[in-house]
This record gives structure tokens, C-alpha cells and sequence, in this order.
């Protein structure tokens, strides 16, 4: 139900596309106006988000320690995993933004001998569909980067060649692209087909995969099959970034659709679960320090509360307390 | 606790990396390439057509090369059949630069504007140019 | 008022092994909340609530159809939501961030026990993302149920209500969560938004009321704990023949020493506190007990912040009171958890308090050092080390061990090492359970944050699955039958556990097994371990 209702909206963009370029020929809007607004929507739309929940502050200190913790010297403790110092607690956030440390640690628990037996086994395919996924994207957006900027900076350069070693067929087939596409469609077929995962996917689960798919589809048809100018796309999306727009004549539609779909996901990204991009560094269980007891954490809303005091308690038991030779404040 | 100072260096970072396009081109007019027919073989045909359309010779050339070369190479084939019909020769060397003898005027001109690195040149040996070209 | 339900016996063991982990037909959002008896706890009784001020004190049950709910119970909620959001950057962030990968569902013990996709940690905060988007979100106020969004209702919030009380904040899916989303978190702002309204649970509001008025859980008044304790030192001259006097509520002295309430009352936390009192004999440790402070342990946590501070205000007032230089902690899960990550935060500076250092071996307690609270299995673990205590472990040879790490200690603190040291040096057996369900992927007992009501059994039973069945894994190839921990919720809830699914497995603390060992100045030979029981090799004579 989720699936198809997005997978309807990400045929409808397509269509969209189409009619506008092809049949209106609109192509200020959808070659100027609208990558413009999606991408300050874009801007915008991630700071003023970041910016909200930075207003919400961290009242405690609640990292998940996943490690011993740093006590007596001749323990050994897990720097990475329970961190006591700010080196520690960059190493954990690096292991878990680049390589997905907390998923590789999946596990699949499962029921054997009629559920007498429990057991655990590593599970490392989300993690490895979740890391091919996201490297091959951020790969990509950098090769795109000879599209948006001149001279080409030499790290595009690095990377084009890498992506493209195996040498196969004219344009070099890009080996990210390929596996951009093969990943977010395990993405969708795990969400698809494992009961429990189908039970809690929301539209908005599978609407990102599916403008993803539709992304990669449309540029892997572009690069090898339906061919576009390139020399027009770039003078296209050269112009973009020299705030200089200007619409070459004779660009295929199949770019026009590539871009629609890239700029909903740009306009989507700051209203949807795609903000774990930025929410993953604030979360305050992966980037505190556990040393709470070394360092105290100070709450800004801290407020006084009623409590019972000593005195109230003494009067409350003063017989019994000297009746149990406790000694006590007020004979 | 709000860690505002190292929320807004975050912030900053991301708007580096967002919009590194815009600044690192700011300022700079680049001008849209301009490949050249002018060598003399050229200007000396009477009609002056390529092995194929040119709007299918921009989008396809590559893919046309490569398939000379496997034709070639691979298989022995050295004819090819244009659509309109005509039959060329298959040779790199001896069809397509024998025209387009000016490969930083003509070749490189939109190469690297689109920051492509064709492996041509690994194999076949650019041709001279003539001196007023450099 | 319906009357609660009698306490149902839970299941089988062999019947409740069947489970079902296949979702319904229905999307969940369709699928109303059924109250199954054994897996709820009893709503509060007024005067818990009334005694600590809290509002809508009255009779009432889950199962009725009318919560006598005020009128703008609605408003209430939300307000509260919102207010958490602005408070709270970790709630915030876990409303927004989750993608849904699902990581975390196998990993709740409470899932793998019942199969209920709401235990699923990403469908449990599924329940509250629905309602958070339908209010504070653009997407869900524009596209409503299309958005993953839907109205708060009556319904809801008493879904809310069940599901929120089935989950005991262990932090287990958190550890595997890629963005760190930690159920706690949301299930400690579920439980502030029903105390709102006065719809705390019996087992919780009672002894938060008990411990606010006479100091600990239980309820226990100064006199009682002396003579609890009295008990503990008539067993212990009878094992070794050495009389202990520990003082109570002593000006002077160094240390305050703060444990939880169960550890006075009832095997087998009792047995850990007899262990205490004999190391700190041996150790001429000069130590008072409170009975003001007399509660490590904090059921306001599972309340809400305030209650949770108001609680724990009373050991820095305490050691303040006494003028002890630094306080050590005795064995336990969520105390630690509050002493390690709250303590401070809410009711510090402890300026008035000195950096802890071991009088013994005068080890500085550098990790402790503003907080100034040690935790015992440190402190015990530093005497072993530099040879301060003489340890017999073959007294424990009857005895094949293994260690429960708890939720809090494990993941809300880290104390690993230290627990599995200090046993290694009282015990000549020791087997670690399969390593993916302990440490950091500890299972918890499945009775944690108050869930350890009777009419709760069968739920416990459940939750507590995981944790039995690797404990059975390890009694089946190693025979194992002591079941050691440092905390004095699993001490109380393991046992029933283990009575359910592994009968021939005991409990214990790590300090009674400690306590075994230890060769004290001056015993007797000893006959009989601390629960009375002969000793290796002494059973004959016993006859």
C-alpha cells in the first residue's frame, strides 16, 4: 500500500517532467526555477531543522556505553566503544558515520528446536546494503561535481578514474552507479518482503528509495543508452553554479526528468526521515563522552523541587530512630 | 547543555561542502567550448559530412569508437556502414583524424570542459599540429 | 472501579515457547490494544500519588472503560509532548531521525519473548512518532494517516499506556541502532506524560511514596533496618564467629555507604549485604549506613525526572548531613545508572564531598571524581589488586558461576571488568554466557523499571526469555547453577525466572560470593556458605 502510493508519485514526477519539458516546453522551470528553489529549500530547509532541535538542549548525559568503562588504570578500557575524552568520542562518531559501526554489530536472533533454543547470528546484509548504498551516493554526487564546477577539481578527477577502471564500453561504465541502483533496490526489496520490516514502512519509507531508483535509472539511461549532449548539460548546469542560467537547446528530456527527480529529493530531504544525515552527529547516546562521573553535566532547566528533608524525616521517626540507639539531630 | 559553537561549525562544514560549486566557481566566466573544422582537410571537402549526423556524432561518438575499435580489433571487420548507407573505412587513425587533425582544437576542446579522459591516446599517437594551433 | 484481576499464572513454559512472531493482516495503527491479563500492571492506588503530590489521585483500573481522566487529559498530553520536545534534544531527535531499517526489532527482549510487533523498539516508538507528527509536524498536519500520522485518542494513549509499561528501558536496541535512537528515552517521556494524569502503576507509585517519606523502596522505617541488619550479623557470627557492629546514621565518618533497600530485606539480596558487612569489617572501613539515604535504587526514574530528582536528592543531603568525605554504592542496576548519569546533573555540585580515595590502598578514584560516588565493584575490585583482601574461592566450588551484566550497569555505564574480576578471585568456576547476550548486548531480566509486579508474570516470563535461555545454554554444557549479578532487581526477579524456566539455577549478588571467600582475622572455620549451606567437603560432618 505504502509502496504503491509512492511508487505512484515517483511515476507521477516522471510524468510531470515529461509533459512540462517535452509537451510544454517549460524548460526555464524545470531547468532553471526549480533545481533553484529545491536546493534552497534544501539549504534552508537542513539548517532551520538543525537549528530547531539544537534549541532543545542535552539535560543529561546518556551515552550508550558500549564498552567497559574508563575507571581503574589497569583495566583496560574501550576508548571507542565507551569513550572518556573528546578523541574517543570522534573516533565512535567516525566509525559511526562512515562505517556504520552500531549496524555492523546486526544480529539475527531466531527460535531452533521447537523454541527451546535461542539463538544469535551475525547478520551483516543491512549493513552492508545500508554501506554500499551510502558510499556509492556520496560517490556519485562527487563525480557529478565535473558538471557543476571548471576547471574540475583533481579529486573528481581521482574518483572518475577509480569509478570507472574496469575500462567497459564508451562512456566508461561507473561502477557506483551500478551498485547505487543494485543497493537501494535490496533496500526496497528487504522493506518489500521481510514481514516485520513490510509491518512498519511507512509511504514515506519507500517514496526516498523510489525517487533514488528513479534518479539512477534516468542517469544510468542517459550515460549509456539514450545518450544526451553533454557538452549542452554541462553548459546547463555550469550556468546553475555561476548563478548564469541558461537553456541549451537540444538536451534530451531523459535529463530533464533526472534533474525533476533530483530536485523533489533535494526540496523533500529537510521534512523527512532523510535528516538522520545530520541528526546522526547530534544524537546524544553515540556523542558524549562517558566520563559523567569525572565531569559534571550541567541541565540549563535544572529547577529546584520539593523534596523531604532530613528534618521532616527525624520528626517523622525521632522515637523509634532513639528507640534503635540511631542517633539523632534534636533529643 | 547545548554545544551551540560545535553545532554551528557543523553547520558551516555542511555549507561548505552544499555549496562548493557556487564559490569555487565564483568570479569565473567560462566560456562554452568551441571545437574547430577548420583543419585543411576539412576546409578543402566539398561536402563536408562526418561518417554520421553531427547531432548523432555528438551524443554517440564515443560508443561509434568503440565499436570501431572491437570491429577492428577484435573481429577484423575494417568496413562500416553509415545509415545513410555509405561505407567507410574503419581506421581511427586514417578516417577520423586524417579530418580532425587538430585534437586540442577539435577533441580536447569539449573533453575537457566535460572533464573526460578518453583512452584514445594510450593507444593511437595524436597527430602533428601545425604551429599556429599551440 | 473494575477490580483487578487476580494474578494469573503465566503459562507453560512449553506453551509459552510457541510464539507467533509473524505480524497481523491489519496495519498496526487498525489494530486496537487488548489489556491481556498477566502481561499489565495494576493502576495506582491514590494515596501513592497523593503522597507525593502528584495529580489525579483516584481508584481506577486499567481495565476500566473510564480512566476518570480529566476533562483536558488531550491537552495535558500534548502540552506535555511539546514541552518535552523544547527540553529534551535526545526526544526530539528520536521523534525525527528514525528510518525504520528495523535493526532494532529483534533485539528487544520483550519481541523476541511475545512475538507483539508494538514490542518491536522501532514500532513501540512508532506509537508516539504518530501522534508527534499528526501535532508538531508539517508533513503529518497536511497529509494525516498518508504522513504516518494519527489523532491522539483515548484509545491511543491507553496503547500508549500497555506498551509503554512493556518496555524496561535497557537500552539493549540503542546499542544497535545506527543513529543511537534509544527507546529509553522515549518510554521515560511516555511515563512523565501518564504521570501527568495520575496513571502511574501500583508497583511503581508505591514505593516512589515509601521512598520518599521513610527513605527506601520498601518502606522500611529506621528501626526495621536496624534490626534487618541485626539479623544479617546474628548469621554472620554464626558462620565465622565474628561479631560486626556497623554504625547508622553516624556523624565523622569517611564513607556513607548507600545500597538498595532490597539488599536489607529478602533473599537473596540479603546475602550481598551480609557480604558487605563482612568486607567492611575485615577492612576496618570507617563507614556509616543511613537510614534517611537508606535507598540506592530510584523508582522516580521510571516516574519521571522530577520525581526521580526529588528521590535522589536525599544521599548528597545526606553525606552533607554526616560530613563523610565520599560515598561508595552498593550493587545495583538503575541506581547506577542514576548516580553515573543524573546524580550530578540534578542535584550536584557535591563540592562539600572530597575526591574519593581507597583508605585501604590509597587508590584515587579519578573516574568518580565529581560525582564522588564509587561503586562498590570498583572499590572491591582495587583491594583485590593490590592484594589487600585474603580470598579462598575453593569455598565457592560448589558453586559454578555465571554473570548476568545488568542493562544500566552495562550500557548506561560500563562497569564490565570489574564484576568478572572480582568473582574470578572468589570462585574457582566461572562460564560466561553465549557472547551476544551479554556485555553490551546483555539481556535484560525482563522485570526492569518497575515491571516486577506479580500480576505481571506472565509478561516477565516473556521479556525474561532471552536472558533464561542463554543462562540454560551455559547450566546445560557447564553445568552452571549460580546465576551472579550486581543488581538487586535482578537479584529479586531472576530468581522467579530461573524458578520458571531454568529451576535448578540460583541468584546471587557478587558480594555474597565474595563474602564467602573472604578469609576474615579472627573467624572460625567456617562450616557454611552465607546462605547456611554447607561448604564443599563439610556436608558429611554436617550430617
Amino acid at each position: 500500500m505504502g509502496a504503491l502510493l509512492s511508487f505512484f508519485v515517483v511515476i507521477v514526477l516522471v510524468l510531470l517532467a515529461l509533459a512540462g519539458v517535452k509537451g510544454a516546453g517549460l524548460y526555464v522551470l524545470f531547468g532553471t526555477i526549480i533545481p533553484y528553489a529545491a536546493f534552497a529549500t534544501f539549504i534552508l530547509g537542513v539548517i532551520l531543522r538543525v537549528i530547531k532541535w539544537s534549541r532543545s538542549p542535552v539535560p543529561f548525559h546518556i551515552p550508550t556505553t558500549c564498552g567497559q568503562e574508563k575507571s581503574l588504570p589497569w583495566i583496560k578500557y574501550s576508548k571507542l566503544e565507551s569513550p572518556a575524552g573528546t578523541m574517543g568520542v570522534i573516533g565512535r562518531m567516525a566509525l559511526e558515520v562512515l562505517l556504520f559501526r552500531s549496524l555492523f554489530r546486526n544480529l539475527k536472533s531466531e527460535q531452533r528446536d521447537d523454541g527451546a533454543k535461542l539463538v544469535y547470528g551475525s547478520n551483516k546484509w543491512l549493513w552492508l546494503g545500508g554501506i554500499a548504498f551510502h558510499w556509492s551516493m556520496l560517490i556519485v554526487i562527487i563525480r557529478h561535481l565535473r558538471f557543476f564546477t571548471h576547471p574540475v577539481p583533481f579529486f573528481v578527477n581521482i574518483i572518475d578514474s577509480l569509478d570507472g577502471f574496469l575500462q567497459i564500453g564508451a562512456p566508461h561504465l561507473m561502477i557506483t552507479g551500478v551498485v547505487l541502483l543494485l543497493a537501494v533496490t535490496y533496500l526496497f526489496l528487504r522493506r518489500a518482503f521481510i514481514p516485520q520490516v513490510r509491518y512498519i514502512s511507512l509511504p514515506a519509507d519507500y517514496l526516498p528509495l523510489f525517487l533514488i531508483m528513479g534518479i539512477a535509472t534516468s542517469g544510468i539511461l542517459m550515460r549509456y543508452f539514450l545518450k544526451v549532449d553533454i557538452i549542452h548539460v554541462k553548459e546547463l548546469t555550469l550556468g546553475l553554479a555561476t548563478l548564469n542560467p541558461k537553456i541549451p537547446a537540444g538536451i534530451g528530456v531523459i535529463f530533464y526528468i533526472h534533474l525533476f527527480l533530483i530536485s523533489t529529493l533535494f526540496a523533500y530531504f529537510p521534512f523527512s526521515k532523510l535528516m538522520h544525515m545530520g541528526g546522526v552527529f547530534l544524537s546524544p547516546t553515540r556523542n558524549l563522552a562517558n566520563n559523567s562521573r569525572m565531569k559534571r553535566h550541567v541541565n540549563p532547566w535544572n529547577y529546584p523541587v520539593k523534596v523531604h528533608t532530613y528534618e521532616e524525616y527525624e520528626d517523622q521517626f525521632r522515637e523509634k530512630m532513639k528507640d534503635a540507639g540511631i542517633p539523632v539531630e534534636k533529643e | 547543555m547545548y554545544d551551540a559553537w560545535k553545532i554551528l561549525l557543523g553547520l558551516i562544514i555542511f555549507l561548505a561542502f552544499a555549496t562548493f560549486p557556487f564559490y569555487s566557481n565564483m568570479g569565473k566566466a567560462v566560456a562554452k567550448p568551441d571545437p574547430k573544422l577548420d583543419t585543411p582537410v576539412i576546409q578543402q571537402m566539398k561536402v563536408k559530412q562526418c561518417v554520421e549526423s553531427k547531432e548523432f556524432m555528438r551524443a554517440e561518438h564515443m560508443q561509434l569508437l568503440n565499436n570501431w575499435r572491437d570491429a577492428a580489433l577484435r573481429r577484423g571487420e575494417r568496413l562500416y556502414k553509415g545509415s545513410d548507407g555509405r561505407i567507410t573505412e574503419i581506421s581511427f587513425q586514417n578516417q577520423c583524424l586524417r579530418c580532425h587533425s587538430n585534437k586540442k582544437k577539435f577533441c580536447d576542446e569539449c573533453h575537457s570542459y566535460a572533464d573526460v579522459k578518453p583512452y584514445c591516446w594510450d593507444c593511437h599517437i595524436a597527430p602533428k599540429e601545425a604551429k599556429n594551433e599551440h | 472501579m473494575a477490580k483487578p484481576t487476580k494474578p494469573t499464572k503465566p503459562p507453560k513454559p512449553e506453551e509459552l515457547v510457541k510464539i507467533d512472531y509473524n505480524p497481523p493482516e491489519k496495519p498496526w495503527m487498525e489494530v486496537p490494544v487488548e489489556f491481556k491479563p498477566g502481561t499489565f500492571c495494576y493502576g495506582t492506588r491514590p494515596k501513592y500519588l497523593e503522597e507525593v503530590g502528584f495529580p489525579n489521585p483516584r481508584e481506577w483500573s486499567p481495565l476500566d472503560e473510564d480512566w476518570k481522566l480529566p476533562a483536558d487529559w488531550k491537552d495535558t498530553v500534548l502540552d506535555g509532548l511539546g514541552e518535552r520536545l523544547k527540553k529534551n534534544r535526545a526526544f526530539h531527535l528520536f521523534m525525527d531521525i528514525c528510518v525504520r531499517c528495523g535493526a532494532c526489532a529483534d533485539k528487544c527482549h520483550f519481541f523476541i519473548g511475545s512475538g507483539d510487533p508494538k514490542n518491536m523498539p522501532v514500532l513501540r516508538a512508532e506509537l508516539m512518532r504518530s501522534v508527534y507528527r499528526k501535532y508538531f509536524s508539517t508533513g503529518g498536519k497536511l497529509f494525516g494517516s498518508l504522513a504516518g500520522a494519527r489523532e491522539l485518542t483515548f484509545d491511543v494513549f491507553k496503547e500508549w499506556w500497555y506498551y509503554f509499561y512493556q518496555c524496561t528501558e535497557c537500552r539493549r536496541c540503542s546499542v544497535f541502532c545506527p543513529y543511537g535512537i534509544d527507546t529509553a528515552e522515549i518510554t521515560m517521556m511516555a511515563r512523565e506524560l501518564f504521570n501527568l494524569l495520575g496513571c502511574n502503576t501500583d508497583w511503581i507509585a508505591g514505593p516512589v511514596a515509601n521512598c520518599y517519606r521513610k527513605g527506601n523502596h520498601l518502606g522500611l522505617e529506621p528501626h526495621t533496618i536496624t534490626s534487618n541488619i541485626e539479623f544479617m550479623l546474628d548469621d554472620i557470627e554464626e558462620i565465622t564467629g565474628i561479631k560486626i557492629e556497623p554504625t547508622f546514621n553516624r556523624k565523622g565518618a569517611e564513607i556513607l555507604f548507600v545500597t538498595p533497600s532490597g539488599d536489607l530485606f529478602g533473599d537473596p539480596g540479603t546475602y550481598t549485604c551480609m557480604g558487605y558487612l563482612m568486607l567492611f569489617h575485615e577492612l576496618g572501613l570507617d563507614y556509616t549506613w543511613s537510614t534517611y539515604a537508606s535507598e540506592g535504587g530510584n523508582f522516580g526514574f521510571f516516574t519521571s525526572m522530577e520525581m526521580a530528582k526529588r528521590l535522589n536528592y536525599k544521599i548528597y543531603a545526606e553525606a552533607k548531613r554526616l560530613g563523610v568525605k565520599w560515598i561508595l554504592g552498593g550493587e545495583c542496576g538503575h541506581m547506577w545508572r542514576v548516580v553515573h548519569q543524573y546524580m550530578d546533573t540534578w542535584n550536584g555540585p557535591a563540592d562539600f564531598l572530597e575526591e574519593p580515595v581507597s583508605p585501604i590502598t590509597g587508590t584515587k578514584f579519578e573516574n568518580a571524581k565529581t560525582t564522588k560516588m564509587v561503586h562498590i565493584a570498583e572499590f572491591t575490585a582495587d583491594l583485590i589488586k593490590h592484594g589487600k583482601l585474603k580470598l579462598d574461592p575453593s569455598r565457592n566450588d560448589h558453586l559454578k558461576v555465571t554473570y548476568h551484566d545488568s542493562c544500566n550497569t552495562s550500557r548506561g555505564m560500563g562497569i564490565l571488568e570489574e564484576p568478572r574480576y572480582i568473582i574470578n578471585n572468589s570462585c574457582n568456576h566461572f562460564h560466561e554466557m553465549p557472547e551476544d547476550t551479554i556485555r553490551e548486548k546483555t539481556f535484560c531480566c525482563g522485570s526492569g523499571t518497575g515491571l516486577n509486579a506479580g500480576e505481571n508474570m506472565e509478561l516477565r516470563m516473556r521479556g525474561g526469555l532471552p536472558r533464561a535461555n542463554a543462562v540454560k545454554h551455559v547450566r546445560d554444557k557447564h553445568g552452571v547453577n549460580m546465576l551472579a549479578n550486581i543488581c538487586a532487581i535482578d537479584r529479586a526477579t531472576l530468581s522467579a525466572l530461573m524458578q520458571y524456566w531454568v529451576p535448578d539455577v540460583e541468584v546471587s549478588g557478587i558480594h555474597e560470593l565474595l563474602g564467602n571467600a573472604l578469609v576474615m582475622k579472627g573467624e572460625k572455620e567456617r562450616e557454611t556458605d552465607l546462605r547456611l549451606e554447607p561448604l564443599p567437603g563439610k556436608e558429611e560432618e554436617d550430617v
